[in-house]
């Protein structure tokens, strides 16, 4: 008897599978469901306790705010229009019509004052703004007013601030939350509904098209404009492993990576099908940052040293690779942003060994170990150590590099004990540089010691130009400002930056209209059925 | 028998309170703070230690540990400190897709690893049995994550007849969830298959020298049936053994292949939880990985006194 073959009959098998599976999804998945690989899970819900990127993503897709910022880095209406009075002290803001909770209630005054005093009491540049507050007060259900002490732009500034801690507006009864309690109800005014039944921590979330949202008219800009839904859901997922990401967008099984790897990069960019592209043009910038309390960083002229003795090209090279994606830049407040100045170039980009040499001398440098983090389970965070390790060591210094994970660094940048007893001296990370521009939103600016950030730089004159800066809103005399802040942050020392990149997503051909703003949003974004 | 099953489902508590104890104190121990993961990295100190107080945190460990006693006890495994969801809640969400995938890897490894095993302890010396263990060989020297990469590549991405990653449940219908599942059991089942199939062939060589052996054929008995009747079972021990362990690791984690295929199952969650230092889900899935462990144990016990009747208890 002639034995037949299982292949022919499994190959048919899995074939018919496949296409019985094609049309299960086709009638379950709609073509209107834009299916994103975010760059982790969700895990941390509220916007205003956490600081964490996807938490902002997720804000966006739910929450609206009062005003918003255009590509153009201008002020606009979002959720109110606002009028200030003739001394610049009194600020009038009016919802505009049709504002609606996803509950179906409708947005007034007294949620958005809720919002505010819950937004400001965890923000940075809420908290200053609130010193300068006399009083936020209810005219009626949909317009209230504020009272400055004295007129600032930094009301507007915070208001419409892009990026953590964005002033999502929440009802007022979950503005009530206790700013150390997360909230628990997921409810906004925004273009797309959390869909709490389809929610798994970590893995998915799940957004619906907000039918009641009423875009603004004008086009989307970054967060300004029309907020315009033309998809009916959209999925986040979070996928461990890059390369399966990669091969998942290649497959057609999801729809968009918000950042691929730039190794990963050659197997999408000749592919048709896949449109690999900077979102975010401004981009990132990196940097170190010395622990000033303890030594040798305690030293002024140790800090310049060091800053003498690295490359940034080397670093730049070492984390991105491909020149096309990153850019050396000096200023503190980036290449690119209306306050980025280049005062100390020469000191920052270049490595300077025979000029670090001579500073440490100087210094009377003793030899002490220079304990630098290093984490490595964070592709965008391993290398800048690895570099600026090596450059210290060929300057003469002597480092100790300790290695662990990202959360274990977060944990150690925060003790303020010598490094022989768990202190630190070095640890480099990165910010967008969309909420680095200005001396309140980056954080590594603030320079009043030990209530500063990690770093604990104590330089009163930095402390004193912010403040002026806040109360200033002739662009001008800002910029002026900005550049006596560039070069007392150089000279004294107060970070180190290490060189901007961009980083690309890639996208379905499918896709069209993905918004290019700091920010990844979903709104505008279309999706084709072909 | 039923009296020693009690006994041993007893002797379980105090392995797993030991297991409270030490899983509580070295999470403690380990440096890390879920309240700057909450806060973020831009978190000032004085932020850190309000979230920090607003979680417990700041109480001495011996106190954390009585309050998380008194929840266990009432059968309540916390809240994860990140996602404030029951703990019992996330581990149920990710037990499909790791019981999914032990259960086809098992069948699958029994299915083959055991006949190949056989075969090549029949064939002892030949070509065939060096085939056998070639293969085996080259099952657990490649590494679980090569093969998968490869099999996408040929099979998903080449041919198109299995999606890349992800993972149905059998309430989306049993071909999406079987399609999903299939590269990742062929890509894992490999090592377990080596590994069982080389344990059948070596317990059988040893079993065929036995003295009941020879008996058998000197009473006539066919060559099959000493195989399968008589060597085999005796052989039986070691394999259940090591296919005990092997449901025990499957459930217990595989995060490699989990991560490849993008399945959202239990290892994930332990790395997830470890990383982001939530407390509560480790100790929850740690005990419950014990308890998993024990259970199996006692299963795999049982399943001896089936197969060779002389063990009693």
């Amino acid at each position: 008897m002639k034995k037949k073959s299982l292949m022919p009959q499994a190959a048919r098998f899995f074939r018919s599978a496949v296409l019985v599976s094609a049309l299960f999804g086709a009638a379950q998945v709609s073509a209107q469901t834009v299916t994103a690989v975010m760059q982790s899970g969700l895990r941390v819900m509220d916007p205003v306790i956490s600081t964490a990127f996807m938490t902002r993503d997720h804000g966006y897709m739910i929450y609206d705010t009062l005003l918003g910022v255009d590509e153009n880095f201008k002020i606009r209406p979002q959720m109110a229009d606002w009028k200030v009075s003739d001394d610049g002290k009194t600020y009038t803001f009016t919802l505009r019509d049709g504002l609606k909770w996803h509950d179906g209630a409708p947005v007034t005054a007294e949620d958005c004052i809720a919002s505010l005093q819950r937004w400001a009491k965890m923000d940075s540049t809420g908290q200053v703004l609130m010193t300068m507050v006399d009083s936020m007060q209810p005219l009626d259900s949909k317009s209230f007013e504020i009272k400055l002490k004295e007129p600032t732009p930094l009301l507007l500034e915070g208001l419409s601030k892009l990026s953590s801690r964005p002033a999502f507006m929440m009802p007022k009864r979950v503005a009530q939350t206790p700013i150390t309690t997360p909230i628990s109800e997921y409810i906004g005014s925004g273009p797309f509904k959390f869909v709490a039944s389809e929610f798994k921590p970590g893995l998915k979330v799940v957004y619906e098209k907000n039918k009641d949202y009423v875009p603004r008219d004008e086009p989307a800009s970054w967060t300004a404009g029309g907020k315009v839904v033309n998809v009916d859901r959209v999925e986040w997922v979070s996928m461990p492993d890059q390369m399966t990401a990669v091969n998942a967008l290649t497959n057609g099984e999801v729809d968009f990576i918000q950042q691929v790897p730039f190794d990963l990069l050659p197997l999408l960019q000749n592919n048709s099908d896949v449109k690999v592209d900077v979102l975010d043009n401004l981009g990132a910038w990196t940097y170190a940052r010395f622990n000033h309390l303890h030594p040798p960083f305690d030293n002024k002229l140790v800090r310049q040293a060091a800053m003498a003795a690295i490359s940034q090209e080397d670093v730049l090279k070492a984390l991105v690779g491909n020149p096309e994606y990153y850019r050396t830049c000096a200023a503190v407040m980036g290449c690119g942003n209306p306050y980025g100045n280049n005062y100390g170039e020469e000191w920052v980009i270049p490595a300077r060994l025979d000029k670090a040499k001579e500073l440490l001398k100087e210094a009377k440098y003793d030899g002490t170990p220079v304990v630098i983090l290093q984490p490595t389970d964070i592709a965008m965070l391993s290398a800048q150590p690895i570099v600026v390790g090596d450059a210290l060591r060929k300057a003469g210094f002597k480092v100790d590099m300790k290695t662990m994970d990202w959360q274990s660094v977060v944990t150690q940048q925060s003790n303020q004990k010598p490094p022989s007893e768990g202190g630190w001296n070095i640890f480099s990370t990165y910010s967008i540089l969309a909420t680095s521009g200005d001396p309140f939103g980056n954080t590594t600016m603030a320079s009043a010691g030990r209530k500063s950030w990690a770093g604990w730089p104590d330089v009163p004159a930095i402390e004193e130009l912010r403040l002026k800066f806040a109360q200033t809103s002739d662009p001008d005399e800002r910029k002026e400002i900005a550049a006596q802040l560039q070069k007392l942050a150089i000279e004294e020392g107060i970070v180190m930056p290490l060189g901007q990149f961009r980083i690309p997503a890639a996208y379905s051909s499918k896709l069209s209209n993905v918004p290019k703003a700091p920010v990844t949003v979903f709104w505008d974004v279309k999706k084709s059925t072909k | 028998m039923l009296a020693y099953i009690v006994r041993r489902l007893m002797a379980t508590v105090p392995v797993m309170v030991m297991v409270a104890l030490v899983v509580f104190a070295i999470l403690r121990l380990t440096p890390g703070d879920p309240a700057a993961i909450l806060a973020g990295d831009d978190a000032t100190g004085e932020q850190l230690e309000r979230i920090r107080k607003s979680m417990g945190l700041d109480q001495p460990i011996l106190t954390q540990f009585g309050v998380w006693v008194g929840h266990l006890l009432q059968g309540d495994l916390g809240v994860s400190l990140l996602s404030s969801k029951p703990v019992v809640e996330l581990i149920g969400s990710r037990v499909g897709p790791t019981l999914a995938l032990a259960t086809s890897t098992i069948v699958l490894t029994v299915l083959l690893a055991v006949p190949l095993g056989v075969i090549a302890a029949r064939n002892r010396g030949k070509w065939l049995d060096r085939l056998v263990m070639a293969i085996s060989v080259f099952g657990f020297s490649v590494p679980t994550f090569v093969i998968g990469y490869l099999l996408i590549l040929l099979l998903s991405l080449k041919l198109g007849w299995f999606p890349v990653q992800g993972y149905k449940p059998m309430a989306d219908g049993f071909v999406p969830f079987a399609q999903r599942l299939v590269l990742p059991t062929l890509a894992l089942s490999g090592v377990y298959i080596a590994l069982v199939a080389r344990i059948t062939r070596s317990s059988i060589v040893e079993v065929m020298g036995e003295d009941f052996i020879r008996t058998a054929r000197a009473k006539g008995a066919k060559e099959r049936a000493i195989l399968l009747r008589h060597a085999l079972r005796n052989a039986a021990v070691p394999i259940v053994t090591i296919i005990g362990i092997g449901v025990a690791s499957l459930i217990t984690g595989v995060v490699v292949t989990e991560s490849v295929f993008n399945l959202p199952g239990l290892g994930r969650l332990v790395v997830e939880a470890v990383l982001a230092r939530d407390y509560p889900v480790i100790q929850g899935l740690i005990l419950l990985f014990s308890f998993t462990y024990i259970l199996i144990n006692l299963v795999v016990d049982v399943l001896y006194t089936v197969f060779d009747p002389r063990i009693r208890y």
